[in-house]
């Protein structure tokens, strides 16, 4: 094992990673480069293979080719290593339904070696830290989605590991408790860890990471700041929907010319999505549709979603796989 | 949550450290301290659904009254005679369901999605299974004690007294804990907690019916007679009825042992490593 500057190594180093289910690859060659101290964001829809990259890092499914490093030890040569330097949150919360939240932070430290009242009082200390005391001695079953969320994400903090894994922290999550969530990663940033986390939203890969890969049907689609992405995509959306759809070509051709790029088709009849640089250019397009006398039935004007992202970055609509909801 | 956010006045994380400090394996001392914790968890899952005790309470009680009705007078003539036959065959037959059990519950537990921890936390992969088990030796002990108390109720006098009872006892919970490392296995490999529970039915009663358990083997066919005289639970079965009836601590008990000895041998590296392998 080599030792080197803090820094210098970095957190996770991922070439060609490979998981095929039969015959689907879920990851089909994934590069991964997550620098220590950053905050790190996986993006991308239901079934691109979030999950089960972060599995893979994690030691939980064995890697099919490809290689994994995480702070320069080798993922696949020495599991029991990579398992004392990474915390993990799944997707699913992984605590146990018959013990209280007090009861399943003790189990957990004891596995981990840590002495009976030094366990207690790290137990206490995140009950605490994560709004959990009053809940404490209850049996899960009585706890709602965002405290399990809240205990499992304690629960991977035990040992204060220098790399964490979230996956997709804050599904299902109310927009309170959200924010919440972001300032405890962010927290934990500040702390000298490591994050990796997987998301679906780009806002929150935009409000949290330092860096974003966006990933499509198990392959690596783009990487970058949250900046060089939304420049990617403009940094607004003016979404129209046209009185006439045959009035499409006419409108696209005002757009080119007023913007010089084209806008985006929505596979609904009629509406247009045009990527925005700088909110304000809206208006010249709009007076410049009506000039050309292209009538519009609707107006507004949005951050771009994931699915123009999306559309920009691939050509093709995120296409939602209902089924992989019951996978882990 | 008010406070969600990490106190700040806390020392730095550093990875190089950590990744100089990481062991590279799990000694005995922590897989042994693990498997404990993980007994404390199963332990403390039984106090909170107490309806698992209720086939290790109910199951003695039942099967001692029945059998000894039903089948004392065809078999022994009446049926004092038949106890100190048949209690020591209950015995084996109550312990070996218990360990049936351990099967299905660990699968069921298996597809929690706290096993997704215990996997990812550096602790020796056999804790997880090894856990439960010893949890278990609580239940064998349940069984095996209500079944002589059940026994004595109905008039048997075992005649190797306290000690012999307590020895019978004793093999009875090793053998019951050998044994469901068979049913351990079938837990990490079957498909469902369903599909555990049906190929452990089949192993089970082979192994408990076609014993000496409560027939004499020299009434059974000759080639029915060769599998009972092989099966680990006539051992077992014949070492207890030596303990409990005459104190005596016969061959029986050591090919006992030794039956034991070799089931865990064969299938507690079979559990570990299809536990490892199970996504
Ligand atoms: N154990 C498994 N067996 C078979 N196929 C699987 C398994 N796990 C995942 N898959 C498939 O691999 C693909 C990627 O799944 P994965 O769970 O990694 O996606 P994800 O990006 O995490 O999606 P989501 O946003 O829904 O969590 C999906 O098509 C899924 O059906
Ligand atoms: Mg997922």
């Amino acid at each position: 094992m080599n030792i080197t500057e803090p820094g210098t190594e970095p957190a996770v180093r991922a070439e060609g990673l490979v998981k095929a289910f039969g015959e689907h690859r879920a990851v089909d060659g994934i590069d991964l480069d997550v620098r220590a101290g950053e905050i790190f964001g996986v993006l991308g829809p239901n079934g691109a293979g979030k999950t089960t990259t972060l599995r893979m890092l994690a030691t939980l499914l064995p890697i099919d080719a490809g290689r994994a490093e995480i702070f320069g030890v080798d993922v696949a040569a020495d599991p029991h290593v990579i398992r004392q330097l990474v915390g993990v949150t799944g997707q699913y919360a992984s605590v146990d339904e018959n013990l209280t939240a007090r009861e399943n932070l003790w189990l957990f430290s004891r596995l981990q070696g840590i002495p009976s009242a030094r366990a207690k009082r790290i137990a206490d200390r995140l009950l605490g830290q994560f709004g959990l005391e009053e809940a404490a001695d209850k049996t899960l079953a009585h706890f709602s989605g965002g405290m399990r969320r809240r205990l499992d994400l304690a629960a991977s903090l035990i040992t204060r590991p220098p790399l964490i894994f979230l996956d997709e922290p804050t599904t299902g999550l109310d927009p309170r408790t959200r924010g919440q969530m972001w300032d405890t990663i962010r927290g934990l940033v500040a702390d000298g860890c490591t994050v990796l986390l997987t998301t679906q939203y780009l806002d929150e890969a935009d409000q949290l990471a330092d860096r974003i890969a966006v990933i499509d049907r198990g392959r690596k689609v783009a990487e970058g700041t949250p900046d060089e992405l939304k420049t990617a995509v403009g940094d607004s959306t003016l979404q129209l929907l046209l009185a006439e759809p045959g009035e499409v070509p006419a409108a696209v051709e005002v757009v080119r010319r007023v913007l010089g790029s084209d806008p985006v088709l929505s596979p609904e009849q009629g509406r247009l999505n045009v990527a925005l640089d700088q909110a304000d250019r809206a208006a010249d397009v709009l007076i410049a549709l009506r000039t050309a006398g292209v009538s519009i039935s609707s107006v507004s004007v949005a951050k771009p979603s994931l699915d123009e992202v999306f559309l920009a970055l691939t050509g093709h609509e995120t296409d939602d796989r209902t089924d992989v909801e019951e996978n882990r | 949550m008010s406070s969600t956010t990490i106190a700040p006045a806390r020392q730095t994380v550093r990875a190089a450290e950590r990744v100089a400090a990481a062991r590279r394996h799990v000694s005995m001392g922590e897989t042994l301290a693990q498997t404990m914790t993980m007994a404390w968890r199963a332990v403390k899952k039984m106090r909170r659904n107490p309806e698992q005790f209720f086939d290790v309470v109910l199951q003695p009680i039942l099967f001692t009254a029945m059998f000894a009705y039903v089948f004392g007078g065809a078999i022994a003539g009446d049926v004092e005679s038949y106890l100190p036959l048949m209690i020591p065959g209950i015995l084996a037959q109550t312990v070996l369901t218990t360990c049936m059990v351990t099967g299905t519950q660990l699968r069921e537990d298996m597809e929690k999605g706290v096993f997704d921890r215990f996997k990812s936390l550096p602790i020796a992969r056999i804790a997880p299974l090894a856990g439960p088990m010893v949890a278990d030796l609580l239940r064998y002990a349940t069984a095996a004690t209500l079944t002589f108390s059940m026994g004595l109720l109905m008039g048997y006098r075992p005649g190797g007294g306290v000690t012999g009872v307590l020895a019978a006892i004793l093999l009875a919970i090793l053998t019951g804990w050998s044994l469901a490392w068979i049913f351990t296995w079938v837990g990490t490999i079957a498909k469902s907690a369903q599909a555990v529970q049906g190929i452990s039915m089949m192993i089970l009663f082979p192994l408990t019916f076609l014993s000496n358990a409560f027939v004499p083997v020299g009434t059974l066919p000759g080639w029915l007679a060769a599998f009972v005289r092989v099966n680990p639970v006539s051992h077992l079965v014949t070492a207890a009825r030596d303990l409990a009836n005459g104190a005596l601590v016969s061959t029986e008990v050591a090919w006992t042992l030794l039956a034991c000895l070799v089931v865990v041998a064969v299938f507690a590296p079979l559990s570990v490593r299809s536990y490892k392998r199970h996504i």
